[in-house]
Formats: structure tokens, C-alpha cells, sequence
């Protein structure tokens, strides 16, 4: 039986962590993700979980000893935010590089310059080529049921990868909301035994991992991690559907909200997807036919998917929590707006830049952005397909 | 304790031969010397910090480790094997292993006095039952030879060249043994190659079965970025040590151990000589230059009696 309870996003994860209990958690502090190894440590201390907590010295060491472990056979993760992230840009590429299942909890924040400790999504949209998997969650429970997920895709033969589960810092991370928990055993059943093929500490046989790769090699590599990349949509799928049979909610690639008729969508990620859905329902009472797609998985990018779901629709706005200084919009912007040219999709597409160091996203802000589109549609062009939402200019 | 050279040398290699270091490189001497500490029958993880050492003995598809291995990157050595013993201790507690397993890592001079110290004092402070050995060949030798915090004053690198203005390295070399002392870890050696390898297997014994936190700083010369005659690895060695510019020495539990005091001490002008980084000093005029060196090296010899006795 399922249990009801309200908690934080970050103490969603944790209590996922817990009912893991993962073997090896190195972990350093960073705001908004604190309370994650915070709340961790308190379990160890406990006896709740008898995870090796390893309180190391910075973020490039928590992700370093996190690989290592897992390279020696462990069962393992990190947290992290913002600046933190962009500390363990080196390792990240590491880990993927090395093909180790992993798991990193990342709490969404703003990188430096100016410091801001609120959410956007510059710090894991900046290492979305490292070679992770991404899913990002709308709300605390999407936190705790894409933990519960995660090692299940990282750890699959066909994909061995690593994973990063995002959330929304402080919107998602501290507020608290209603949430379904599941049982401990049911987590445990569903996670399963982590059983390695090769690991360091493995006393048949010894592994050495880390090669220096020359132009002989290195492309090869590259390619069958891509491979492995490749296998990820059928994994995300098949775990979604058996976590849905324990859980009853639904996981995929993306949520469609309310397009099956739409002519008019928003496309964005994270926590203001819920602000978007309340917007869509005030217009939908008027009788304009919007809808919103809130993408969970962003790497691999669902393209094909994707543009499949926004097929029958006039105009679309991608929204991005993060700039990219393309001088043409965020990376999600970059990402739909290809997705859709490969299906020569007639769709007219701009990209919006909102909520940067936590600014606010307010319904009358997605209001507004769908009264754009019914112009861009009216005008049949997209006009300036690069804008900012909710700045002062 | 007992040391039978012979018996010691014959132990079989944990680094295989065939990999791509240089003729006459210290760090694989370092390397296999330390590995002969183990004791048969027991396994071992090696780490290594990105270096000389590790692009030549783990070129994709060879590896020259008899051992388990694992490097991940330049900075974060310490870091690597803090969680690969983490792993060790969680799949023991949970029984899905029961070998007996030494954790031991290696760095240049590079990965360990500068880019990789932090990562280094962090799994020093935290006591992991590791030891971190310290190949020092004083210089970023794998990029080329450019000078590092554990490059003598006045030595001639590529960052640091000897010109008509410079003179080389204008700065002293760190001491890294004391800062790993400073930590207050179970074990701190300096060591070199030589008494036929005596005191380096003594060391590497004591540290790898030291329980906790053990740091060996192995000086390691290298013959390219030192330019001396290649064969006269040993020779060097000795000098440095006869010269007091590379004192033996450990720290056992916070006690600092002096382990070799010349019966005469040479001037440093013999350990100088021989290498041709340090070839701008013998040049007329630079005497002086010679003399700050001595006086530096008397000076931490001083200071590094007084802390033993």
C-alpha cells in the first residue's frame, strides 16, 4: 500500500535514496540540493541505511569518487546544483565515457555570474552533451518516481549509462506538496540487486578502466556510447510501464496536456509546466484550443516523438529556463525547432528565454505567450522567433 | 626489518613490462618498488592521477597493471580511490565479497603537489585506509616539462627557462611531506631509490599495512626534464641524498623519524652538477645562485632535525 504524506522535493529524494540504499554516496553541499545528503547523512546516522557516506571536499571529488565506486562494482550517487554541476563538468564526461550506471540528484540553480542561488536550468542544460541521461520532474512526486526509476534505466545491460534526475531548485526542491509514497519493499523489489559484469574489486578476473584512447580508438568509443544512447528510449519506456504498474502513474518521454485538438502548444521543462497547465485550462474554458507538452526526457531528445505530438498544431513556443547565446533562443528552443525541420513539420515555432535566476513565470505569462501564437498564427510568421518572457527591458 | 634484496627483487612484477614509459624513467622504478611492499596473496586496487604513467601503461587496448586499475582524471586521484575504497567497505559489510584488498594511488608531481592537492587532502583528512605515493620527478613531465611547485629553485623548464634575464625557477620548491604530515595521518614517508631499494621497501610495506591514511613522497628523477646521464639514475639519488636536498624521513603517528643522516654531508654543487637543468648555474657569475640553493637546503635540513628529535 501506498502512503500519503507531504514533503519537499529534496525530501522526496532522499526518502527515495533511503528505500534504495544505495552502497556509496559521496556528497558535498550546494544550495538548493543540500538537504539531500543532509537528510541522507541523518538515515546513516540512524542505522536507516548502511550506505558508505562519504563526506568529500568538492563537487569535482564527489563526482570522481561516485565513478569510482561504481567503476569498483558499487551502487552509487551524488547531488548536486548550479555551480557544483559546472565544478564536475570533467568527471561527468568521465563517468558517460566509462560507461558506469550512475545516479546524480540535481537540484536546478542558476549559474554564477551574477551569484543566484534560484532556479533556472543553465547549470544541467550546460551539460547536456555529456553523455547523461536527463529527466526532469515537474513536482515532487515526478522527483521521487524518476529516483525510483533511474537505476533501473542506468543499469540496463543495453544501456549502462549515467543518469541525471532533475528538479526545479526551491519551486520544486523546498515547497512542500502532497505525495504518494511507495512501500519500501516495492522500491527495493522494483530497483532489484545491482549485479555488475565488471568491476574492480571482482575476484575473477582484474579490470583496468580509465585507457588512454589514440585516433585508433577514441572514435569507436565515442560511437558505441552513442549506441548505448541510442537504447535508451525502449529502456525509458519499458521501466515507465512497470513503474506504472506498481505506482499507477504514467511515465514517458514527455506529458501531453490537452493536445489532442491544439492548434496553439507551449513546449517547455521542469515546474512551469504546472503554471503553463493552469493557463491552458483558463483559455480552454474561453474555447481556445491550446495545449502544453512538458518534456521529462531531454537527453536522449525525444525528436522524432516529439514532433509527432505537436503535428496537428499551427504554432508552437518553446520555452527555455537557460540562455544559450546563439543569439537565436535557449537549447530546448534549438532542440524542438530541429525536430520539427526533420518532419518538415509546417508548424511556425518561436523560442522564449523566462524565468532566468528564478524569476517568476505567472499564468498571465504563458496567457500572454499563447495570445502571441494566436498572432504569430494570424500573421502566418513567426516574427522574431527570439524572445524573453517576463524581463524588464 | 628483515630486507633480503635478492628475495625482494625476485617477488613477481605487478607492472608488467612492455609498456611505454622512458628508458631509465624513475616513476616505474618507484612504481614497481612500491608494488613489491604488497604482500603475495593479497589483492590490490592501483589508482592513477592523469600523468607519464598513466597514458603509457594503460594504452587502449593494453594494460601493464597485474592489478585491478582505475584512473579517472589529472585532479582527482585522491578522490578516485576514496571511493573506490568506499565501494570495498559497503560490498564487504554487505557480503558480496570477502578478498582482502590494498588501495594504493599514484601521482606525479604535478597531479599531486598542485592540481591534484585538494582532492589529496581530502581523502588525507578523511583517513581512508589508502596510500597515496607521490612519484616525483619535480616538473609537468607528461606535457613537456614545465616547472610545478615541487620544481627546485633555479631548475631550467620549460616555463621556466634559464635566459639571459631569468635564471630558471625563481621560487622554492613546496614541502608536500610536511603539509600530508600537517593532516595527521597514521603514516608519512619520504623516500628515494637508495641501499638497494631498503628503505623504499621498508616504506612501502609500512604504508600500505599502516591501517588508515599513508602518503609516501618518492623522489623519482626523470632523465629527460633532468637531463643527466640516463644510466646514473642511482648515483643521482644518492646524491640527493648525501647532499641533504632530498632527506629520508617519516612520521609515524604525528613522531618525526629521521632514517639517513650523511656521514658527511656533500654540498649541493655535487647533486647540481650532474643535470643539465641546473647547468645555467655553473656559468661565471652565478655563484651566488649556488649558494642561495645551499643555504635553502641547510636551512630545511636544520629544520627538519629539530623536528625529529
Amino acid at each position: 500500500m501506498a502512503t500519503k504524506d507531504r514533503l519537499s522535493g529534496n525530501e522526496a529524494v532522499a526518502f527515495a535514496l533511503k528505500q534504495i540504499n544505495p552502497d556509496v554516496f559521496p556528497a558535498f553541499p550546494i544550495t538548493p540540493s543540500t538537504e539531500i545528503p543532509q537528510n541522507f547523512a541523518t538515515y546513516v546516522s540512524n542505522g536507516e541505511v548502511d550506505t558508505e557516506f562519504i563526506t568529500v571536499e568538492s563537487e569535482h571529488s564527489s563526482m570522481s569518487a561516485a565513478i569510482a565506486a561504481s567503476a569498483a562494482g558499487a551502487r552509487a550517487l551524488t547531488a548536486t546544483s548550479s555551480c557544483g554541476l559546472a565544478y564536475m563538468f570533467e568527471p561527468l564526461y568521465i563517468a558517460s565515457s566509462d560507461r558506469l550506471p550512475l545516479l546524480l540528484a540535481v537540484v536546478n540553480r542558476a549559474l554564477t555570474g551574477p551569484i543566484n542561488i534560484n532556479c533556472d536550468h543553465s547549470d544541467s542544460m550546460g551539460v547536456r552533451e555529456s553523455g547523461w541521461i536527463q529527466l526532469y520532474a515537474e513536482n515532487n512526486q515526478e522527483a521521487y518516481d524518476n529516483l525510483v526509476q533511474a537505476y533501473r534505466i542506468s543499469e540496463n545491460p543495453a544501456v549502462r549509462l549515467p543518469i541525471m534526475v532533475c528538479q526545479d531548485g526551491f519551486i520544486t526542491s523546498h515547497a512542500v506538496q502532497n505525495i504518494e509514497l511507495l512501500e519500501d519493499e516495492a522500491v527495493k523489489n522494483f530497483v532489484g540487486e545491482y549485479e555488475p559484469e565488471h568491476y574492480l574489486l571482482n575476484r575473477d578476473e582484474v579490470m583496468a578502466i580509465g585507457s588512454y584512447g589514440v585516433s585508433d580508438y577514441y572514435m569507436e568509443a565515442k560511437r558505441a556510447q552513442a549506441e548505448a544512447m541510442l537504447n535508451v528510449p525502449s529502456v525509458v519506456l519499458e521501466v515507465g510501464k512497470d513503474f506504472e504498474a506498481i505506482s499507477g502513474r504514467s511515465y514517458g518521454f514527455f506529458e501531453e496536456y490537452k493536445m489532442e485538438d491544439a492548434d496553439r502548444a507551449v513546449v517547455v521543462i521542469g515546474s512551469a509546466a504546472g503554471t503553463g497547465k493552469d493557463a491552458v485550462d483558463m483559455l480552454r474554458e474561453s474555447g481556445e484550443k491550446v495545449g502544453l507538452i512538458k518534456v521529462r526526457m531531454y537527453r536522449p531528445f525525444p525528436a522524432e516523438a516529439l514532433a509527432g505530438a505537436l503535428k496537428g498544431v499551427k504554432a508552437v513556443a518553446v520555452l527555455d529556463r537557460a540562455e544559450s547565446y546563439t543569439n537565436c533562443g535557449g537549447p530546448l528552443g534549438a532542440d524542438v525547432m530541429a525536430a520539427l525541420f526533420r518532419a518538415r513539420s509546417q508548424a511556425l515555432a518561436v523560442n522564449y528565454i523566462y524565468g532566468l535566476g528564478g524569476r517568476d513565470i505567472t499564468v498571465k505569462d504563458f496567457a500572454k505567450v499563447y495570445e502571441d501564437l494566436a498572432e504569430v498564427v494570424r500573421n502566418d510568421s513567426a516574427g522574431d522567433t527570439y524572445r524573453y518572457l517576463g524581463v524588464r527591458e | 626489518m628483515d630486507y633480503n634484496f635478492k628475495e625482494t627483487m625476485n617477488k613477481p612484477e605487478r607492472l608488467a613490462p612492455g609498456h611505454r614509459m622512458c628508458a631509465g624513467c624513475g616513476g616505474t622504478i618507484a612504481v614497481r618498488n612500491v608494488l613489491r611492499g604488497l604482500h603475495e596473496g593479497d589483492k590490490a586496487v592501483i589508482g592513477n592521477a592523469t600523468s607519464c604513467l598513466e597514458v603509457s601503461t594503460l594504452m587502449y587496448p593494453y594494460s601493464a597493471w597485474e592489478d585491478s586499475y582505475v584512473h579517472t582524471a589529472f585532479a582527482n586521484a585522491g578522490a578516485s580511490m576514496a571511493g573506490v575504497e568506499g565501494a570495498y567497505k559497503a560490498l564487504k559489510k554487505r557480503g558480496k565479497i570477502d578478498d582482502t584488498y590494498k588501495f594504493i594511488t599514484f601521482g606525479g608531481d604535478g597531479g599531486t603537489y598542485d592540481i591534484g592537492l585538494q582532492s589529496l587532502s581530502g581523502a588525507m583528512e578523511r583517513n581512508h585506509d589508502m596510500v597515496y605515493v607521490c612519484y616525483d620527478n619535480g616538473a609537468y613531465m607528461n606535457t613537456g616539462i614545465q616547472r610545478s611547485s615541487a620544481t627546485p629553485m633555479y631548475a631550467d623548464t620549460t616555463t621556466t627557462p634559464a635566459g639571459t634575464v631569468g635564471h630558471g625557477k625563481e621560487q622554492n620548491r613546496k614541502d608536500l611531506a610536511a603539509i600530508i604530515a600537517a593532516h595527521n595521518i597514521p603514516y608519512v614517508a619520504q623516500t628515494t631509490f637508495v641501499q638497494n631499494f631498503k628503505d623504499l621497501h621498508i616504506k612501502a610495506e609500512k604504508a600500505i599495512y599502516t591501517p588508515g591514511a599513508a602518503f609516501l613522497n618518492v623522489m623519482a628523477p626523470c632523465p629527460r626534464g633532468w637531463r643527466y646521464n640516463t644510466p646514473d639514475i642511482m648515483e643521482i639519488c644518492k646524491l640527493a641524498v648525501d647532499t641533504c636536498y632530498w632527506p629520508l624521513f617519516e612520521v609515524i603517528d604525528g613522531e618525526w623519524v629521521l632514517n639517513y643522516e650523511p656521514k658527511k654531508k656533500l654540498p649541493i654543487e655535487d647533486f647540481l652538477r650532474p643535470q643539465g637543468r641546473f647547468k645555467h648555474l655553473f656559468e661565471p657569475g652565478n655563484e651566488e645562485l649556488v649558494a642561495r640553493i645551499q643555504e635553502e637546503t641547510d636551512r630545511r635540513w636544520e629544520a627538519l632535525k629539530a623536528r625529529c628529535k
